[in-house]
């Protein structure tokens, strides 16, 4: 019989404790400011462009050719987090990761010319030595996943939709 | 506390409200009276210390919380006004932020008194878990606080900090978002770090109440690790530990009053001075020094646990268990322990070597063929690639970080020597106080950038070599010093060992 009450009460509690917990979920306009959309008419070859997207930076960079073929001309093998160049982008020549280290969500250095971008020609994240290639894949460092590719779409040849 | 015998007091108003309610009894009895053993030393403080930094945390930080605004907006402003505007706002706000260190200061040398002279061990074991809970809460609301001004060491050493969370498989980015609530450290952070960080000292106050609840049930360890056996030992608190204990406090407050008014930013970080950016991290992220010897472990796992590496560590486990825990092996011979411990070091540098070769630099490899074809051969093995590990290198750093916290609240079961004061124990004392200058090493590994190096060692050697002795401090040194330690001889009272220490220093007069 107390087990049976002390049961009712868990369960009682538990139901009054869980629309408590679920309102530190992200709020409804949080949650709204879910896509962006971005001119890249402006962003020259070699240059690249932060903006932000629920809060955090994407990057959006302008590959070179060079940059493009550095980063399909990789061994799969020597990668930690094994994907092609090709399955990370629409178009070769625009790169779109968000700009978030996946060790602990530092933002890496490389968006500037003048950034350290790391041994591989990409991102250089200073928190704990992170690095990435020139398709934003993590190569040497502590951090587990390449920088993530967002859901986004070619709305034309000069503007994307993030989100 | 209430229905015992009650002295009539003297003061008729006193005896009015005492006699409702004994509350002039119970302080009396439990800080008047309260019999103390007669032969503390200055560590003994450090309690006192504590309590009084508390006060003065909720004090100035109501006061503080009174002219700041948590919103994203407006924090970094509204805590700078209280800096040039609010009057006097500086100086309460100093107070608040070197408060905190020296909260920080007062606590450890409390918990380092209560390891060097064993007052965690029975009876006591409650009132030292209760303590390590105070710890563990000062730890999340010093975090917390941290976050309030909104500089750009707030907002990345929350994302850091919450970033541990998403080293949890499957469900650890929804915990981040929960945490968060959002993407990513913003507003709703802000304000839900604001309510906590003023909810939590009250937390910890309970807590403190509960704490010196237990104490005043057990009474108080003494240098001599002895117990109390009579009223030859004790003294009554007041007024003789009553003066001593504000003797300390004085001279602890001039320090930290030398902090507040000559160096108040020297503890912190100058980042912080700069507003929060969501899009530029600052170049070297570091936490609050008194989170160092943590941060250091986290950062100590830099490779991948895989499943070679994981049995491996079992099977050293179960070792430990069987062998240096028990005083008799239960379930395992000499033989198989033996055999056990070839395999699972073998195991262990398998695994470890394995996952180490994806690390190494390809062109390196080239050069040094024998290598090449070791690492070869190894990452051939089934399970041995990065995404196969059960714990990833991010996971492993957050749970060896959890786990050295954890080890104080097992504290009591992993040292169970009937001895406890380290001054009859010399390999224990030997022993602590190196883990002592470990913990010191690894603050200082925590505080540098991670590839930094020293004298040509890259510093995560050493921070690794530190991880290891503090869990091997815990896990296997004190279980084997329980068991095989021989202790000087003990004195037979804390009088009789007062009176022969006096008459010591009588015969050199
Ligand atoms: C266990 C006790 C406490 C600790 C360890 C603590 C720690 C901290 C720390 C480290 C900061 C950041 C200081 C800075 O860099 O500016 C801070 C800020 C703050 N705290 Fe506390 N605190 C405690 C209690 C309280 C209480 C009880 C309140 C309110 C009732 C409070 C209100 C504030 C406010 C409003 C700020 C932001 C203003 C500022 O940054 O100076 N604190 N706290
Ligand atoms: S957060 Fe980028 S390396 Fe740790």
């Amino acid at each position: 019989m107390a087990l049976l009450a002390g049961a009712f009460g868990a369960v009682g509690a538990a139901i009054a404790a869980f629309p408590l917990i679920n309102s530190l979920n992200p709020a409804k306009d949080t949650l709204a400011m879910a896509s962006v959309e971005v001119d890249i008419s402006d962003i020259p070859a070699g240059a690249a462009k932060t903006v932000m997207w629920r809060g955090k930076p994407v990057f959006i960079r302008h590959r070179t050719p060079e940059q493009i073929e550095s980063a399909e001309d990789v061994n799969l093998q020597n990668l930690i987090d094994k994907q092609t160049d090709e399955e990370r982008v629409k178009k070769p020549e625009w790169l779109v990761v968000v700009g978030v280290c996946t060790h602990l969500g530092c933002v890496p250095q490389g968006q500037k010319e003048s950034d350290n971008h790391g041994e591989f020609g990409g991102w250089f994240c200073s928190c704990h030595g992170s690095q990435y290639d020139t398709s934003g894949r993590i190569r040497k460092g502590p951090a587990p996943k390449n920088l993530a590719v967002p859901p986004y779409q070619f709305l034309s040849d000069t503007k994307i939709k993030i989100g | 506390m209430a229905s015992g015998e009650r002295e009539p007091f003297q003061n008729t108003v006193v005896e009015w409200i005492d006699s409702r309610m004994p509350i002039f009894t119970m302080l009396q009895k439990e800080y008047g009276v309260f019999p103390a053993p007669k032969n503390f030393n200055y560590f003994w403080n450090f309690g006192a210390i504590a309590m009084f930094m508390l006060a003065t945390m909720i004090a100035t930080g109501i006061v503080l919380a009174m002219h700041y605004t948590a919103n994203t907006h407006m924090a970094f402003d509204s805590v700078e006004r209280i800096m040039r505007d609010v009057n006097g706002g500086w100086l309460i706000r100093y107070i608040h932020m070197n408060g905190a260190s020296f909260f920080f200061i007062a606590v450890y040398i409390h918990i380092f008194r209560g390891m060097y002279y064993g007052s965690y061990k029975k009876p006591r074991e409650l009132l030292w878990i209760l303590g390590a809970l105070i710890f563990l809460l000062m730890m999340a609301t010093a975090f917390m606080g941290y976050v309030l001004p909104w500089g750009q060491m707030s907002l990345w050493g929350a994302t850091v900090i919450t970033g541990f969370f998403t080293a949890i498989p499957y469900v650890g980015e929804s915990i981040q978002t929960l945490l968060l609530g959002g993407f990513s450290v913003e507003n709703p952070t802000l304000t839900r770090f604001f309510a906590l960080h003023y909810l939590l000292p009250f937390v910890i106050f309970a807590v403190v109440f509960l704490h010196i609840w237990a104490l005043h049930v057990t009474g108080s360890n003494n240098p001599l690790g002895i117990d109390t056996k009579g009223p030859q030992d004790t003294l009554p608190f007041h007024p003789y530990y009553t003066v001593k204990d504000t003797f300390g406090l004085l001279v602890f407050l001039m320090i930290y009053c030398v902090f507040i008014f000559f160096m108040p930013d020297i503890l912190g970080h100058p980042d912080n001075y700069t507003k929060a950016n969501p899009l530029v991290t600052p170049a070297h992220i570091v936490p609050e020094w008194y989170f160092l010897p943590f941060y250091a472990i986290l950062r100590a796992i830099t490779f991948n646990m895989n499943l070679y590496f994981i049995v491996g560590l079992v099977f050293l486990f179960v070792l430990i268990v069987e062998f240096i825990w028990r005083k008799k092996p239960v379930y395992l011979s000499a033989s198989a322990g033996w055999a056990m411990l070839v395999i699972g070091g073998f195991l262990i540098l398998t695994g470890f070597t394995g996952d180490s070769c994806q690390r190494i630099d390809p062109k390196w490899l080239d050069e040094n063929g024998g290598f090449k074809g070791l690492c070869g051969a190894l990452q051939s093995l089934p399970g041995m690639s990065a995404a196969a590990a059960p714990i990833s290198a991010k996971l492993g750093g957050v749970l060896a970080m959890f786990g050295s916290v954890a080890m104080l609240f097992v504290l009591p079961w992993l040292d169970t020597h009937p001895v406890r004061s380290a001054r009859y124990r010399p390999l224990y004392k030997l022993f602590f106080l190196l883990l002592v200058v470990m913990f010191l090493v690894l603050g200082y590994v925590g505080s540098q950038p991670a590839d930094a190096s020293l004298l040509g060692i890259p510093l995560i050697y050493l921070g690794l070599a530190g991880t290891g002795y503090y869990f091997g401090y815990f896990l296997v040194l004190l279980p084997l010093l329980s068991r095989f330690e021989k202790t000087k001889p003990l004195p037979e009272s804390i009088h009789q060992a007062v009176l022969s220490k006096q008459i010591k220093v009588e015969a050199k007069i």
